[in-house]
């Protein structure tokens, strides 16, 4: 293991389906996600942007343990901890918690702030009731909060307060990684600013390492140290936020970010109509990004391209034959 | 819509402008008839002991058959002498107890089963559901009377027969809910903080299916009561000389004739019991169940109300704009609050332009766009001010019939989520010819050409083809292009485009914009854009419009409103947004939130928010400036030092 890395994916796999029905004749199955190798160091914010579909959320859940990989092995701090959290979630919880797309879904709507809060606090730290009392001012405040919201229920909060709700509970456990999915994407522009500076301040104050899932690239550019770039269930370009998003070298890391409006940008680029992701169930043998790409040649049809170094750039990989030069 | 609609909601509920549980139950007429004489039978029936009654199994042979109104009993006598009032009341006591723990026991082990089977699925809930099953395949009446034939004749047996046919009842209902709570986000919330099965299941999911057991409850208790009934009836149930509504119907069947008031009172007893039930069950259901509760029991009219106390007459329309409103209005009357969502908002929208509405949401802008052709549900909705003129024409003076005309022919629709406009049973082929023939009278092959050529408009590879395709089988860009071939399907001078983007990928997102903007020159169509993301505004619209609290705070060339923002808001609207390609920019949020709609200041909307305010701001309405040639601004300190320097 090298030093400082916090958390190791190591050729993750995730199949649903599969098996075969009671007449022996096999299901088909959806490989979600494939062959995901990746690290996490310690204190960073590894950014992982992807459009609907391309298994970001499901790596995210195998990596908090709400869901096991069928292949491949994911170690926390050289611990196979995803494989113990099969039987016991609760190890895994202490070290690794998760904030949800939806702040409002993800908070039960007949409990209040305070039960939810401290949920975490009785069954992760066991702690007694003046701790628990002394531990919840300090999560309201690390989220800017007011502690009499604490006896409030969840439907009398905008979207943006419940989503530091969500942050706190995720908080409460005193983890060292925390995934965020989606976290505001389902928030309106102006309460984001305030929910990205919030998690951005408890990152430095608390030590925090962080995975960063998001479809939009802007937040992801602003938010992350590493960015990895998934597309149908693979990494195909990983490497740190500035290499990935000022010289990309996978033609679908540019046809993302070509896509990508923003203020004062008049034209965007677009592909023609007939771009769909393939048939899952009928996966192509060869790059999945092949029907759409610019760049392809009969070799991608046939073999599956791998991660690959790019020279004179440190840590920036791309699984592309024919990538984009440098700038 | 939706979230307009939703926002003016929420603040409701925190100051209680909703009528609470039981106000809404005693508005029901037939439901509060039902508590009234539910409460009367279960008061009388509890104060058996108490009333000065003769003993009900007392016999006098010499006083059989008394009729009605005989001095002693009330209510006659049967064919043992003994009074039927007295055995009516004891009677219902015992109808009513067995009913309520038959209930009782079917609702608990009914919810334990279903819960279980919700929660755990797989194979736990194949056998469980499968079990049930095999109890629901036999007829009810036979598994009860079977159970009661093992057992042995008697009340208490009857209670357990009756409440085991009714599990499986209980055991369905839950099990769907459950299934659904479990795969919610709070339960996979719950398990990271580290609560087991066990406490999942009790503590964060049972207290939302609660609801569901008192609703099935409610329903199903006059059922029971009439089962048990049944039972005793057939002699199965309460044993002579025991009172109980089903046993004294079985003793005057045989004496129907000669003495029809000993079967007709229990019977009629019978029927106010279970009818008062049902009726109070119905109300109870109406109340708590949420999907009723969120307004589908309401049915809105075809077109939002139009209640304008002053209609302007001498508007000159302006000659450029094929759209042009003035002064629009529009309210949400929620119980006795007033939530004005549109408060005075003026655009024009030319030939082949394209307007952007830019605002958080709750800001009115959806409203804005849904009361132009009168799509705001009424009630709660309605128009109280302004005009929107079409080619000169004041649509909120139009008849219903010229609205449902113009409606997908001159004006046409885009909504944000093309899964949910579009009809899932029928073929996009089938549903773009309905849209055609709607407007226009063509043969159906006729039609079905044009579909196909609208389907090429769009971009849409293979059109013939995917005429044959049903939405579903179609990914969420090429849905969202089927439904703008629907918009442009009958000559669309406006397109009314709300969030159409929103809902879809980057890559996908912007194919449909080029499309979007490609397709207005083509067609000379105005588009009305509404989006919350200034960088798509700056893809396709032409001008933009900044809305808050139900007002433009500021309009404009999208140029002039990008480089050079005058209104504060809109300058904090932009500067909190991450740009690509500037990670390090500070992203600067704006505190505070929007204006609860029903309670506006006298002033500006943004002063609470906004760092330039002054006692000025919040004195008066802030009118709107002129800043130069198709320029405005609502503020009274703008931040014109910016814009001189552009």
């Amino acid at each position: 293991m090298h030093e400082g890395v916090l958390l190791q994916i190591e050729r993750a796999e995730r199949v649903f389906g599969g098996g075969r029905t009671l007449f022996g004749q096999p299901k088909p199955a959806v490989h979600a996600v494939q062959d995901v190798t990746i690290d996490v160091r310690k204190g960073e914010t590894l950014g992982v942007v992807g459009e609907s579909g391309c298994g970001k959320s499901t790596l995210a859940r195998m990596i908090v343990g709400l869901d096991a990989p069928t292949g491949g092995r994911i170690l926390f701090d050289g611990r196979d901890l995803v494989a113990e959290a099969g039987r016991d979630l609760r190890r895994l919880a202490r070290e690794v918690q998760y904030v949800f797309q939806d702040p409002v879904a993800s908070l039960n709507p007949r409990k209040t702030i305070r039960t939810i809060l401290e949920a975490p606090l009785i069954h992760l730290l066991h702690l007694g009731k003046g701790q628990r009392e002394a531990r919840l001012e300090e999560l309201m405040d690390a989220v800017n909060l007011a502690p009499e919201f604490l006896d409030r229920y969840p439907h009398e909060f905008s979207g943006g307060q419940a989503q530091r709700i969500g942050v706190a509970r995720a908080l409460a456990a005193n983890p060292k990684l925390i995934v965020l999915d989606e976290p505001v994407s389902a928030l309106d522009v102006s309460v984001q600013a305030q929910v990205l500076n919030i998690l951005d301040g408890l990152k430095d104050r608390f030590g925090l390492t962080y995975v960063f899932i998001s479809h939009d690239l802007s937040v992801v550019e602003s938010v992350s140290d590493r960015v990895a770039v998934m597309y149908f269930g693979r990494i195909v370009e990983v490497g740190p936020g500035r290499s990935v998003f000022r010289s990309p070298r996978h033609p679908y890391t540019h046809l993302l970010l070509n896509s990508a409006p923003a203020p004062g940008r008049k034209s965007l680029v677009s592909e023609d109509a007939d771009t769909e992701l393939p048939d899952p169930y009928n996966p192509p043998p060869g790059c999945a990004f092949y029907a759409r790409c610019p760049r392809r040649t009969d070799m991608c049809n046939s073999r599956m391209p791998s991660l690959e170094s790019v020279p004179g750039e440190e840590g920036h990989a791309a699984a592309c034959f024919h990538p984009h030069g440098g700038t | 819509m939706a979230e307009a609609a939703a926002a003016p909601a929420k603040p409701a509920k925190t100051t209680s402008g909703r009528p609470d549980s039981l106000h809404l139950l005693l508005n029901n007429s037939l439901a509060t008839a039902g508590l009234v004489i539910f409460a009367l039978i279960v008061l009388a029936a509890l104060a058996a002991p108490l009333l000065p009654l003769p003993d009900p199994d007392a016999t006098a042979p010499a006083n059989r058959l008394l009729r009605p109104l005989a001095e002693g009993h009330l209510l006659g006598t049967d064919a043992l002498g003994r009074d039927i009032l007295s055995r009516l009341i004891w009677g219902t006591r015992v109808s009513l107890a067995v009913g309520i723990s038959a209930t009782l026991i079917a609702a608990f082990f009914g919810s334990l089963i279903g819960l279980v089977a919700g929660y755990a699925g797989g194979r736990v809930d194949t056998l469980l559901m499968r079990g049930i099953d095999m109890v629901m395949a036999f007829p009810y009446i036979l598994l009860a009377l079977a159970i009661v034939a093992v057992l042995g004749p008697g009340l208490l047996n009857a209670l357990y027969a009756i409440a085991v046919v009714n599990i499986p009842f209980f055991a369905r209902n839950i099990r769907g809910i459950a299934l659904g709570l479990s795969r919610r986000e709070f339960v996979d919330a719950a398990r990271l903080s580290g609560k087991s099965n066990t406490q999942i299941l009790f503590v964060e999911v049972l207290p939302n299916v609660l609801p569901v057991i008192i609703i099935t409850m409610s329903t199903t208790i006059g059922w029971m009561i009439l089962e048990t009934a049944g039972l005793s009836f057939l002699g199965l149930g309460a044993q002579p000389p025991q009172a109980d509504l089903g046993s004294m119907l079985g003793d005057g069947r045989k004496i129907l004739f000669t003495a029809p008031h000993v079967s007709i009172i229990p019977g009629t007893m019978i029927f106010a019991l279970v009818m008062s039930i049902n009726l109070l069950g119905d109300g109870v259901r109406d109340v708590l169940d949420p999907r009723l509760k969120s307004g589908a029991l309401t049915r809105p009219v075809a077109r939002t109300a139009v209640m304008r106390q002053i209609v302007p007459e001498d508007i000159r329309p302006d000659r450029n704009a094929v759209l042009d409103v003035r002064g629009l209005k529009t309210e949400f009357h929620f119980g006795g609050e007033v939530y004005k969502a549109v408060g005075g908002v003026d655009m024009a929208i030319g030939q082949g332009e394209c307007l952007g509405i830019v605002g958080e949401s709750g800001s009115g802008k959806s409203v804005s766009a849904m009361s132009i052709m009168g799509l705001v549900p009424t009630p709660p909705g309605r128009i109280t001010g302004g005009v929107a003129l079409l080619d000169g024409e004041d649509l909120f003076a139009a008849t219903d019939e010229r609205i449902r005309h113009l409606r997908g022919s001159a004006v046409s629709h885009v909504f944000q989520d093309p899964l949910s406009t579009l009809h899932p049973l029928f073929t996009v082929g089938d549903q773009l010819i309905e849209a055609i023939q709607a407007h226009q009278p063509l043969p159906k092959a006729q039609a079905r050409e044009k579909a196909a050529s609208l389907l090429k408009v769009v971009r849409i590879p293979n059109p013939a083809e995917r005429l044959k395709s049903y939405p579903h089988e179609l990914s969420g860009g090429m849905r969202q292009r089927v439904c703008i071939a629907m918009a442009l399907a009958n000559d669309a001078k406006i397109i009314i485009a709300d969030e159409p983007t929103t809902a879809l990928d980057v890559t996908v997102q912007a194919q449909v914009l080029s499309l979007l903007d490609a397709l207005r020159k083509e067609h000379n169509a105005g588009i009305l854009f509404i989006t919350h993301d200034f960088g798509v505004v700056s893809a396709i619209c032409d001008r933009v419009a900044v809305m808050y609290a139900g007002q433009f705070v500021e309009t404009g060339t999208t140029d002039d409103i990008l480089s050079s923002p005058a209104h504060p808001y809109t300058a904090k609207l932009i500067d909190c947004v991450p740009v690509l390609g500037q990670p390090e920019r500070r992203l600067d949020a704006i505190g505070g939130r929007p204006p609860v709609v029903n309670r506006l200041p006298i002033g500006c909307a943004f002063a609470e928010r906004c760092p330039r305010a002054q006692d000025d701001c919040r004195a008066a309405p802030i009118p709107v400036t002129e800043l130069g040639e198709g320029r405005t601004v609502r503020c009274v300190h703008p931040l014109t030092g910016e814009a001189a320097d552009a």
